[in-house]
């Protein structure tokens, strides 16, 4: 039990320091994380928003297909990614393996279904007289569209920071397609994996503890936003 | 509205400054080696590579995995040099048209770790006589199981001990991990297991010199660990930097590297023994 203890202890000290390994696996983290999320949304929203909003044949099992590549199993998205870029892959010109910019090509995929069922939902949740009355008031096929996303903002932004929990704290495409390359490719998951394996558990409890205040750091501005925009 | 766009937008400035210093980074002279976890987790790398670097200028990235996956990923052209210890698996790999120049750089040696109590009763026998009592008495056995340089070596031990590989026995667990998670399961189930010597200075040093699994095993000359450094056939993977996995290598077998390789010590303890070629 000493070591959790002992972690908590560790991560302040951590902190405080300003130790330079951690503080190189922190930017790792945030850099690759908003990177991907940022890719998701770009690529999420819109498709998200057109399954929401349109009502067409077969939508229910698109839905279905979209909920299940939620639980896209992180090791799988690993392999194939770097299936992908590796030197014998189709992609593989690119240089994209052992670099931050290939965690992100896997964490996006990753991040897409969140994206995009999440904004779907908000969408559809949204009350469906607002169109009719809309409509009524005689606004065209734009201002409806961006009164339908204005409404929806806050189910935009839960799938955002939704978004950004799932990339942010996944081991195995960072792990597999990063290779844990120090100084490079070390984000906070990778190093706690490998703190681990070292036997070194306090140290890996302490960077658990520096990632969850992130999370929280990221939730509490995200709420503060939320009650600005009110 | 406004607000909601410029959140857009922040988020489009940061995307792009950080692909800019992605690529800045991209631009140095950098070497990508793939080694196991035993030169990574005993922090010889972390100690030596920064020499290397100040010599060379050439910046060294490294990915720790098990031997298997070194070759693996130098047959797959993704790194430029490699740093590994399975001096079969290197023979054929070097033959088989994958690498170059294979150099031998050091060595360190297996021991065969296990409770202070040891039920199996091993202590001060040969490797054989060990394996076939903890065979005998069913005594729990971790073993990598991952296909690495450590894992080989010790399905080497067990055919030398001419019996059956106990693959799926009940007393013979298999990890799948590295060399410490390795140890540090053996520990949870009071059982042995078959470490290098470095990875065991380490733990040692982690639990302040005093871990419940004690050197029973050791001395044996089939417990020899010997590492090489091998440059991915430039040939076959026009990608890789061949000149600069060369200088690595040429370096690695230097006079000054070497040096820093026998220095390198934990709790007072050597854990490498340089020996390449003069």
């Amino acid at each position: 039990m000493d070591y959790i203890l002992e972690g908590i202890l560790q991560a302040v000290a951590l902190l405080a320091s300003g130790n330079a390994e951690t503080l190189s696996a922190v930017a790792a983290t945030l850099k690759v994380s908003s990177v991907s999320m940022a890719a998701s949304l770009v690529i999420g929203l819109p498709l998200g928003f057109w399954l929401g909003y349109h009502r067409f044949p077969g939508k229910r099992a698109v839905r279905t297909v979209v909920d299940t590549l939620l639980s896209l199993p992180t090791v799988l998205v690993g392999l194939i990614v770097y299936a992908l870029i590796s030197q014998r892959g189709p992609l593989g010109e690119m240089g994209l393996l052992f670099t931050l910019p290939g965690i992100a090509l896997g964490q996006a995929i990753l991040a897409i279904p969140v994206v995009v069922a999440l904004t779907a939902t908000a969408v559809e949740s949204m009350d469906r007289q607002l169109s009719v009355t809309l409509r009524s008031l005689g606004a065209d096929r734009r201002q409806l569209l961006l009164s339908t996303l204005w409404e929806t903002r806050f189910g935009i932004l839960a799938a955002a920071v939704t978004a950004y929990g799932r990339v942010m704290t996944e081991v195995g495409i960072s792990m597999m397609v990063g290779g844990n390359i120090k100084w490079h490719t070390r984000t906070m998951t990778t190093a706690i994996a490998l703190e681990t394996n070292k036997g070194m558990f306090a140290m890996g409890v302490a960077l658990g503890l520096v990632l969850l205040a992130i999370a929280f750091a990221v939730n509490i501005s995200v709420s503060f936003l939320r009650r600005r925009a009110r | 509205m406004n607000r909601f766009f410029f959140r857009f937008a922040l988020i489009a400035v940061w995307a792009g400054i950080l692909f800019l210093t992605a690529g800045a980074v991209g631009a140095q002279q950098t070497l990508m080696m793939a080694t196991t976890t035993s030169t990574d987790n005993t922090g010889l790398l972390d100690s030596l590579i920064p020499e290397f670097t100040k010599d060379t200028g050439i910046e060294l990235k490294w990915t720790a995995t098990g031997t298997g996956k070194a070759l693996k990923l130098g047959e797959n052209c993704d790194v430029d040099v490699l740093l590994v210890h399975a001096p079969a698996a290197e023979k054929k790999y070097v033959a088989d048209g994958f690498g170059i120049n294979r150099r031998q750089v050091m060595y360190n040696d297996f021991v065969l770790i296990g409770p202070a109590a040891d039920p199996a009763g091993i202590k001060g026998k040969t490797v054989r006589g060990a394996l076939e009592a903890i065979r005998a008495g069913q005594q729990i056995f971790v073993s990598r199981g991952d296909n690495s340089g450590t894992h080989k070596q010790e399905l080497a031990l067990w055919q030398a001990a001419e019996g059956p590989v106990p693959e799926k026995e009940p007393w013979y667990v298999q990890t799948g991990q590295g060399m410490l998670t390795t140890i540090n399961v053996a520990a949870e189930r009071s059982g042995y297991t078959m470490t290098d010597r470095g990875t065991y200075i380490k733990y040692e040093a982690t639990l302040n010199g005093n871990p419940p699994l004690k050197i029973l095993v050791e001395g044996d000359d089939i417990l020899l660990n010997q590492y090489s450094v091998i440059t991915v056939n430039p040939t076959r993977c026009p990608t890789v930097k061949a000149d600069l996995a060369e200088t690595f290598s040429r370096w690695m077998i230097g006079e000054r590297a070497q040096n820093l390789i026998g220095d390198f010590k934990l709790l007072g303890k050597q854990l490498f023994t340089p020996n390449a070629a003069k």
